[in-house]
């Protein structure tokens, strides 16, 4: 088998601002930890939604306070997403987070608790949501193509079998879209350390080149600055280490094999900001698994790739996370959590263009609808990456 | 039967695919990039996914996988055996 990408189509969720999504999603979205028991209240009253509670946003400042918002908004302007309900526990900040998710076209209406109490705030909310995911499961999926699909990826619990199996199964398959206009996402900073130079030599043109180094600089500068030791346990992590990772450049040089052997990385991004264009992308992120598929899903990113070693069980709320595995005791012992096995490819039995492709045809079967073992298994992990500490 | 991987001939450590290889074991592995063969005795019982050395190492040499730098070698490492966190550090922080 072989797939003709250039004929290739999918069926995706047309929303009002042109753009693609591969899910139908109602989200009850807080703006701060005092409004989650709100959120998951209307949740509970309104059946096909779904809360996303989270520890954060109160007296966050300066560049912070604006990755909090970036983030909030761009996972309600995600595609995946339908409509929105955002409730906060006053109407200041409910109101900056509902203004950026409506730039999108998309139904959003906002609730600030205080002056009416949980009681209210939740009886009002739920009357909205209950229109919105009425309103949505009315929607229909179209057919659209691969240069409207946007593709992340980023590994966790790597071992060595993800820097021979997993991850090249990734760039493989990036490697194939590419040509054909998709967005593609990788990052993970700290975890490019060792690899750096080989990242650099694959940008486009000197600005991205400069602008690369200028992010993976700013990190090595943070960690430097709180390290106490030499990061081993922590990045490399034990699992990693336990999966007989050794150092951080081993670690990155598995790492990197996700953006294959011939795309160019074309742009870098911030934390949770937007791309403008196809190709591929560079997004200063945290090596944390949760932490970067949520600031994937926040600048819109509407499947991602999750090679894993020993066995990494991540899922996120809004995108379907697809588990590439090469370890065959992960396999064995975990593989309720795996997506594509690509084990073969260590014995010799499965070659990288036929690892790709099963990659390939994993990913139309889940943005045509197909649940991913994560999505199955209910797993939403919804972490907020915070720059320091709250005023 | 492949029991490791090798990705360049240039490496100095291996990587073994299976589960339960002991000292003594006769191992055969496969150089990915070369796609060659090689055969020799594995020295230390060694877990799934773990490194082994294809080339003896002395302390202060750079171990090398994919061709690059992946650290340096803390404690002296035979041809065979394990190749891991106690000989082998990062270069970076």
């Amino acid at each position: 088998m072989s797939l003709d990408l250039s004929s290739t189509t999918f069926l995706g969720y047309r929303r009002e601002n042109g753009r693609v999504g591969v899910r139908n999603h109602v989200i009850i979205l807080p703006v701060d930890d005092l409004a989650n028991a709100a959120c998951e209240a209307v949740a509970n009253n309104i059946k096909g939604t779904m809360a996303l509670p989270h520890p954060y946003g109160r007296l966050q400042f300066g560049a912070d306070l604006d990755l909090h918002f970036r983030t909030l908004i761009g996972t309600g302007a995600n595609p995946n997403v339908a409509a929105v309900v955002v409730i906060g526990i006053e109407n200041g900040w409910t109101k900056r987070v509902v203004d950026g998710i409506a730039a999108t076209g998309k139904p959003v209406t906002g609730f600030g608790i205080e002056q009416h109490g949980d009681h209210e705030t939740i009886m009002e909310a739920s009357r909205v949501t209950k229109e919105y995911v009425q309103r949505a499961s009315e929607l229909r999926r179209e057919e659209a193509s691969l240069d409207e699909l946007w593709v992340s990826t980023k590994c966790g619990e790597s071992d060595t079998t993800s820097g021979c199996g997993s991850n090249p199964t990734v760039g493989n398959a990036f490697d194939k879209m590419y040509p054909h206009g998709t967005t593609l996402l990788f990052g993970e900073t700290s975890e490019i350390t060792g690899g750096e130079h080989l990242v650099a030599e694959r940008c486009r043109n000197d600005e991205v080149r400069e602008r690369f180094m200028f992010m993976f600089n700013r990190y090595q500068d943070m960690i430097n600055r709180y390290k106490t030791s030499d990061l081993s346990e922590s990045q490399p992590t034990k699992g990693n280490i336990e999966g007989g990772l050794t150092t951080i450049e081993e670690k990155a040089l598995g790492n990197i094999q996700k953006i294959g052997k011939k795309c160019m990385v074309d742009g870098v991004l911030d934390k949770a900001e937007e791309p403008t264009g196809p190709g591929l992308w560079f997004m200063d992120s945290s090596s944390a698994a949760a932490e970067m598929v949520t600031l994937a899903a926040a600048a819109g990113f509407v499947v991602h790739f999750f090679p894993t070693g020993q066995g990494n069980i991540i899922g996120n709320p809004i995108i379907p996370v697809i588990k590439i595995c090469a370890n065959p005791r992960t396999l064995r012992t975990m593989s309720e959590h795996i997506d594509v096995d690509v084990s073969g490819l260590l014995r010799k039995e499965m070659t990288p263009d036929e690892a790709g492709d099963a990659l390939l045809d994993s990913m139309f079967r889940t943005v045509n609808g197909r649940l991913t073992s994560a999505e199955a298994m209910g797993h939403r992990e919804f972490v907020l990456t915070r720059l320091y500490e709250s005023a | 039967m492949i029991d490791f991987v090798v990705h360049d001939e240039g490496d100095s450590v291996g990587v073994v695919v299976v589960e339960g290889v002991k000292a003594g074991d006769q191992i055969s592995g496969w150089i990915m990039d070369q796609d060659k063969e090689i055969n020799f005795t594995a020295a230390s019982d060694i877990p799934i996914g773990h490194k082994l050395a294809i080339k003896p190492l002395k302390e202060g040499d750079t171990v090398i996988k994919y061709g690059v730098d992946i650290g340096r070698v803390v404690a002296d490492i035979g041809k065979g055996e394990h190749a891991h966190v106690q000989n082998i550090k990062t270069k970076r922080w």
